[in-house]
């Protein structure tokens, strides 16, 4: 009974939101307070009826309901609860439902936490939220219905992938979906401002807290993808440059560029169609990359969906969102006013010069990702774009981001000097200039070097802003402690996203120098790599749940002392006939080190064993400072200011219709 | 300061950037693209020994040999589309998918020897799973026809004449 209630209750949601799409528009175009009203609750109702939905899917995944087909093909009898409710989501059908629910909560979230808003602002903002989540709904229903029946319903289901059974990949799709989903938001301000040809200050302070949100999650969807290839792949490495992955490198990056140009709109009113046209690429990008990908259209090995009827309802609703809008955006925004005036040297400035730099990264990005797909259905070419590419065209561009980042911040807004910036900087330089040093010494290659020290400079012209602000070591110290308590939140935070950045970076620079060795080894044999001897001194046999695990013990010892034991494990599932690798990684915080035992071989008196051992510098550090990133947004949005207390809008004096 | 000249700044530095992106992308395409070659076009034309390429196919049953070089191990396998077969030889632990008879694509270049050094061995998610070019080089070569099930045993490609092939799938 309860696939049918969820299917049910997906048919009500999917009417909430059409109904939520068109009325509040009518509403707000008529100034009709009763139609505009109606807003919210819809919204509220959609989120309550796709929470039901949701739920009856869990159920049906709990109580092994093998009729539902979604739940035969991706879940099974002896499959832990944990992965039977994780599973929902793992699989085509129930991540576009996951999707659908996020944007119900954004819609909810904007019904609840934006009363301050004018009224016709708010209502358009939900009906576009409810336009683009009646298409995601009305493709779950026609294309991918999760609550599909079969019959005769077997005994037991078949989902049993042992690769997907991870903690990190459990909790990986909703954070990435909920940073994809949240720059819906932001693109609905966009429309609705677009509609109503009119974006000022309090329109970029409304937009700011959801575009930070939507990165804040986004950020932590990327380190969680990131590491959890790390730790589950077993190859060492830790982005391969997949379009996968890109699909999400890339609205980071354009919403990254957001963030920052929304900034400009609320304290200078400038950039204002700029950033219209971001919030309209960040949500695009996130909604091509995500369906794109799912649809198998971008051929990769993670895509597990490769239907191409569900290819053309996508590709149908992508087209009427991302042209849609456009069109819109290029009919409406010659109307939007010019803003404010600055110099090149100033606050506006370095958030351009940002904006630049993102947007072409993001631009390099795309066309590595898109060239080989556009070059083999083309011109029938199959060619593939790696690692060296990226790393060749988006390191360059990178390095002057870092130098900007690092006085950006410290630039007055309007017009500003920067000798008197650079006056303040010197015990940064000094910094800079012996993590120049140390890094010369430490790392081969001229990028990681670079790399390395803007790093450092990142980090410490953070770190000399905020010091600065509350007068460290020039007043005394209560009085600093003061002056910090009255700083506003969002300084510290962006600061400390700042320095995230940095500590990510150090990390991926260090990265480049990481060892690996491959060895064939037999029990009580010593290798030796990075300083380190690792000795295989035992391999057992051990029986698990559903699999035999080939159980490895090695010790590492440095100087003679040991420094830990570890256990890699390789298991064969014999119902699949498949075998996971289980990494075992010891860090300390500044380095990792990490074994994957491979192949046994020999004879059964004197076996081998296929070792692979990494030396992992600084590894932990990249994903410890996409959460330092994280934090920092989080915090940003604690700040008072973000919430309440934003300008009211000047009362508009003659109304701009938008016919 | 003019708007005028404010949206001059705003252009060189627009253009600057982009032209910097676009040609840092062109000289990371025209050194870094790694073209997908089988088996049969690596051994028409070898690909000069300086160029990544992947190569892709099916790892013929029975060919994987190892091989020791000091300590590191080395693996041996044969790829073949139907119509040739590459020796790949590859220094580290083939990845847990990787099965003889099964897809596989190997990221390297070719060794003086003639044959194909990978650095890397990238083996499909899915069992069924047969790369598109693979698939399509198979029915080209009229080994298989996608309507007639599933491709006939990886071993038999390079032997197998195209009457047989059409007589193994028919009769299935």
């Amino acid at each position: 009974m309860s696939p049918e209630l969820g299917r049910f209750a997906l048919s009500l949601a999917c009417v909430f939101a059409l109904a939520q799409a068109i009325l509040p528009l009518i509403g707000a175009q008529r100034r009709d307070r009763r139609l505009m009203a109606i807003a919210p609750g819809l919204a509220v109702g959609q989120l309550v009826a796709l929470a039901a939905s949701f739920l009856c899917l869990v159920n049906a995944a709990i109580t092994n309901d093998f009729s539902v087909s979604n739940i035969l093909e991706n879940s099974a009898v002896a499959k832990p609860l944990l992965y039977k409710i994780t599973g929902v989501w793992g699989n085509h059908e129930g991540s576009i439902l996951l999707w659908a629910m996020i944007l119900g909560i954004c819609g909810a979230a904007v019904a609840a936490f934006g009363r301050n808003l004018p009224s016709a602002l708010r209502a358009r903002v939900l009906a576009v939220l409810g336009g683009v989540a009646a298409g995601f709904e009305l493709f779950c229903l026609t294309t991918s219905d999760p609550f599909d029946r079969v019959w005769p319903a077997p005994l037991d289901g078949q989902g049993m992938n042992p690769l997907l059974q991870d903690p990190g990949l459990a909790f990986h799709p909703p954070i990435l979906y909920t940073g994809y989903v949240g720059f819906a938001v932001p693109f609905a301000f966009a429309i609705a401002a677009l509609i109503e040809g009119r974006v000022d200050a309090a329109w970029g302070r409304w937009v700011r807290p959801w575009a930070v949100a939507a990165w804040a999650f986004l950020t932590c969807g990327i380190a969680l993808g990131s590491w959890w290839s790390y730790y589950v792949l077993g190859w060492g490495g830790y982005w391969f440059w997949d379009p996968v992955e890109n699909a999400s490198l890339i609205p980071w990056l354009s919403g990254t560029a957001l963030m920052h140009s929304a900034i400009v709109v609320e304290k200078r009113e400038a950039l204002k169609i700029w950033t219209v046209l971001l919030a309209i690429g960040t949500f695009s990008f996130s909604l091509s990359g995500t369906f794109l990908v799912r649809s198998g259209i971008l051929n990769s090995v993670h895509a597990f969906a490769q239907d191409p009827a569900r290819g053309i309802f996508i590709l149908g609703l992508l087209g009427l969102v991302i042209g849609g809008s456009l069109v819109l955006f290029a009919w409406r925004a010659p109307s939007l006013t010019a803003g404010g005036l600055f110099a090149p040297v100033s606050r506006e400035g370095a958030l351009v010069l940002n904006n630049i730099l993102l947007c072409s990264l993001c631009a390099v990005v795309l066309t590595g990702t898109m060239y080989p797909p556009f070059m083999s259905l083309l011109f029938g070419k199959t060619i593939s774009v790696g690692k060296p590419f990226f790393d060749a065209a988006t390191i360059p561009l990178a390095i002057p981001l870092f130098a900007v980042m690092g006085f950006g911040p410290m630039l007055p807004w309007k017009r500003a000097q920067l000798w008197p910036v650079m006056r303040r900087l010197w015990v940064v330089a000094l910094v800079t200039l012996a993590a120049f040093a140390v890094s010369l010494w430490g790392l081969s290659g001229v990028l990681p070097v670079l790399c390395a020290t803007f790093a450092v400079w990142v980090i410490a012209t953070s770190a000399t802003d905020v010091a600065n602000r509350i007068a460290l070591f020039r007043e005394p110290f209560s009085r600093s402690l003061q002056r910090a308590r009255s700083l506003p939140r969002s300084a510290f935070g962006a600061a400390l996203a700042h320095a995230g950045v940095g500590v990510t970076v150090l990390g991926l620079a260090a990265m480049s120098q990481a060892q690996h060795r491959v060895v064939e080894v037999h029990i009580g044999q010593t290798e030796r790599l990075a300083g380190y001897d690792w000795t295989l001194t035992n391999v057992q046999t051990e029986p698990g749940p559903n699999y035999v695990a080939m159980v490895a013990t090695i010790e590492i010892r440095h100087n003679g002392h040991i420094v830990t034991v570890m256990h890699p494990s390789k298991r064969s599932f014999n119902s699949q006939n498949q075998t996971t690798t289980e990494v075992s990684i010891h860090t300390n915080g500044l380095s990792d080190l990490y074994g994957v035992i491979g192949d046994r071989h020999g004879t059964d008196a004197d076996p081998t064993y296929v070792l692979r051992l990494h030396y992992n510098p600084l590894a932990p550090w990249m994903w410890f400072g996409a959460l330092i990133m994280a934090i920092g947004g989080a915090l940003s949005l604690s700040d008072r200011r973000m919430r309440i207390g934003a300008p009211r809008r000047a009362p508009l004096a003659d109304v701009v219709a938008a016919e | 300061m003019k708007r005028k000249t404010r949206r001059l700044w705003l252009v060189i530095a627009c253009v600057g950037a982009l032209g910097t992106a676009a040609g840092l992308t062109l000289t990371a395409f025209s050194s870094n693209i790694q073209l997908f070659m089988t088996p049969s076009q690596v051994a028409a034309k070898p690909p000069p020994a300086d160029r990544t390429v992947r190569l892709g196919g099916m790892v013929v049953a029975g060919s994987v040999k190892r091989d020791h070089k000091g300590d590191t191990p080395i693996n041996r396998f044969d790829v073949t589309d139907g119509q040739s077969a590459v020796t790949v030889s590859f220094e580290g632990i083939l990845p847990d998918l990787f099965r003889e008879g099964q897809s596989v694509v190997a990221v390297g270049s070719m060794a003086p020897d003639g044959g194909f050094t990978a650095s890397e061995v990238l083996a499909k998610h899915d069992e069924t799973y047969m790369p598109k070019e693979v698939a399509e080089a198979l029915q080209k070569s009229g080994k298989w026809d996608p309507k007639f099930g599933p491709p006939p045993d990886a071993a038999s490609w390079n032997t197998m004449t195209q009457k047989e092939a059409s007589a193994t799938v028919q009769g299935k």
